[in-house]
């Protein structure tokens, strides 16, 4: 028994040296930024100045608006089509063309939307041919939700897909069996079933979409700010790395918040 | 474990073979450098893709020293790694703001004008500015201006011969502005007649309301999209520098620049010798290089920037110097203004400017 442990100890040591050079260190680096200003003494007034000044809050306001209907319209997308996959004949083949778009390089695909998404592009094609008119739809936020949901939606569907793929058939069969509607079904049953799935699948998505920075810029034009793009000036523009990580760790904390309510519970066996 | 340990082992074969193939690659690709002494070798770091790499081939053949040259992409990049002091450069090409920065942080060298032949070919109106007074530390390399883009097709040049009229409504969602906290509010500042250096907190304070008053005119604070945008006629007007602006008019004739009429800044990038450089000498053997008209000419073609070297000018084409987007006539330089560095109070308090005025217009455009 003890070498057991012995042995465990000694495995774990990769991991462990892992979370404390690349988690632990650059998280107290963090905190320590926040909580100084540029004269290197400690003071709260980072925080005080997000709270106060006129812009963090409305920005933060903003950010989480934002992540909000991106995870809504993802999960609105996400639940029916990972129901309709899970009872498909060839699912591999269908999640395999889900997955396929997650290998391309995040930047390759918005700079792609750049070219779809413009004057003389494909969709502004469709609608001049359908005497609908050229649109600018670019730069507006419009824009940004939409490219922001098709890049987050296979981390919504894939989890969702997996816990519907657990369900017992027997389950929904007897359901059917014992006369219930498809839509009952499906509401007292796969989607309680579930709900692991969908909450892994909110803060996959969720999380990273309070952050987006890239897309805010490239999509939106700077005319969309969230507190990643925030993050983001405050590193490289402004170098005011002080408020920066201040906004890192608001993040941390608005994160830590979403992954309590969305923890499995219930699994007392 | 029968199985991880042969697993591991073909992993580690085929990094070792990576990596002796890229060594390989790199030995057959890099000429080796032959000077043996430093003596001989001139560290330069320079922007990306700004000189005419014939130019480097010729400064070896008429002064012997061999050239490493470095690029960098942002003049954060280039403070740090001088301030570092890891690596010795004998010239770099900081912009005008970073020179009296780096000047104030004790890291540019005084130039010596007994070592320096060929000042004299410098453009008058680019020299001794607030940010090098006498050009104690800098040289121009290259400048330009900042102005308005349009297309023709669209809008005439009497709808945009100010800075003021960009808040006319009949440019509403049309204006793409410059990403960058000055670059973003120069066109408040000129509307309102301010000093793009002003340090007056009523002024800063109108200017960032007035700059909320252009929300509804924006369509997007861009940095280098904007050239394409403005190609495909995705865009209509946009503020520029007058590089990009020949960029694009290159590729569409329909794109026209001007410079309103208050002016538009001036920014220079100079060559400067830092004060750990290794090699002085050879410093100013590369600078004294780069004065000479002919050169600067060559250099000026293959870059496609405005060149500061008043008498390389005659060595140019026509169709370049004749250009008014890269060459603009005196009279509509004469009001033009240069960035200073700004001290660390204001540079914070525009960059807050910059920050809140980018969430108002967020907040104006978006959840209504």
């Amino acid at each position: 028994m003890k070498d057991n442990s012995r042995a465990k100890i000694f495995f774990a040591i990769p991991y462990i040296s892992w979370l404390a050079v690349f988690v632990i260190v650059p998280i107290g680096l963090l905190i320590y930024q926040s909580l100084t200003n540029v004269q290197g003494s400690f003071t709260l007034a980072n925080f005080h100045e997000f709270i106060t000044s006129n812009v963090y809050l409305p920005m933060a306001f903003n950010s989480v608006f934002y992540a909000l209907i991106i995870t809504l319209i993802t999960f609105m997308i996400s639940f029916p089509a990972a129901y309709v996959l899970s009872h498909l004949k060839h699912r591999q083949l269908w999640l395999m063309l889900i997955i396929l778009p997650t290998w391309i390089n995040v930047l390759l695909k918005t700079y792609a939307f750049l070219g779809l998404l413009s004057k003389s592009g494909i969709i502004n094609q469709l609608f001049s041919t359908f005497g609908l008119g050229t649109h600018n739809l670019l730069f507006n936020h419009v824009s940004f939700i939409f490219v922001a949901v098709y890049l987050e939606l296979p981390f919504m569907l894939l989890p969702i897909y997996n816990s519907i793929n657990e369900i017992d058939p027997d389950i929904l069969k007897a359901s059917r069996d014992l006369g219930a509607k498809p839509i009952n079904t499906l509401s007292q049953l796969v989607f309680p079933l579930s709900i692991n799935g969908i909450k892994s699948g909110i803060q996959a998505v969720f999380i990273p979409s309070l952050s987006l920075f890239m897309l805010t810029t490239l999509i939106g034009g700077n005319k969309v700010m969230t507190l990643g793009s925030a993050i983001e000036l405050h590193f490289i523009v402004t170098q005011n790395w002080h408020m920066g990580s201040t906004i890192a760790i608001i993040l941390i904390l608005a994160m830590a918040v979403t992954m309590y309510f969305t923890r499995e519970r219930g699994k007392r066996k | 474990m029968k199985k991880i340990i042969p697993f591991m082992a073909m992993m580690i074969a085929v990094l070792v073979v990576l990596v002796l193939g890229q060594n390989w690659l790199a030995q057959i690709n890099k000429p080796p450098i032959k000077a043996a002494n430093t003596n001989q070798v001139l560290n330069i770091y320079n922007w990306g893709d700004y000189i005419d790499p014939a130019l480097l081939a010729k400064f070896t053949k008429e002064t012997g020293y061999q050239v490493n040259y470095d690029t960098f992409d942002s003049n954060q990049a280039l403070e740090t790694k001088v301030k570092q002091g890891g690596t010795h450069y004998d010239v770099i090409f900081p912009s005008e703001y970073l020179v009296s920065k780096m000047t104030q942080e004790g890291l540019l060298a005084k130039l010596d004008y007994t070592k320096i032949h060929g000042f004299n070919n410098l453009s008058k109106h680019l020299l001794n500015q607030q940010y090098d007074p006498h050009n104690e530390h800098s040289l121009p390399y290259f400048w330009g201006t900042t102005g308005i883009m349009y297309n023709d097709q669209v809008f005439h040049a009497n709808q945009l011969d100010s800075w003021g009229k960009l808040w006319n409504p009949a440019f509403k969602d049309q204006l793409l502005l410059i990403d960058g906290p000055r670059e973003m509010l120069q066109p408040a500042m000129q509307a309102l007649g301010y000093s793009l250096n002003t340090e007056n907190q009523a002024q800063i304070k109108q200017i960032y309301n007035k700059f909320v008053a252009l929300a509804p005119n924006i369509r997007g604070i861009v940095t280098d999209e904007k050239k394409q945008l403005m190609i495909n006629g995705d865009a209509n007007v946009s503020v520029t520098y007058n590089g990009d602006a020949q960029v694009v008019i290159d590729a569409n004739p329909h794109v026209k620049f001007l410079i309103p009429k208050e002016g538009g800044p001036i920014w220079t990038d100079n060559m400067a010798i830092p004060k750990n450089a290794n090699n002085k000498k050879a410093a100013y053997a590369f600078i004294n290089f780069m004065l000479n008209s002919k050169n600067a000419a060559q250099n000026a073609e293959y870059v496609a920037y405005s060149s500061p070297n008043q008498a390389a000018l005659k060595y140019l084409p026509k169709s370049i110097t004749h250009n008014p987007v890269l060459y603009p006539p005196a009279s509509q330089l004469k009001d033009a203004q240069h960035y200073n560095n700004q001290p660390l109070r204001y540079f914070n308090e525009y960059n807050e400017v910059y920050l809140d005025a980018k969430t108002q217009v967020s907040l104006n455009g978006g959840l209504k």
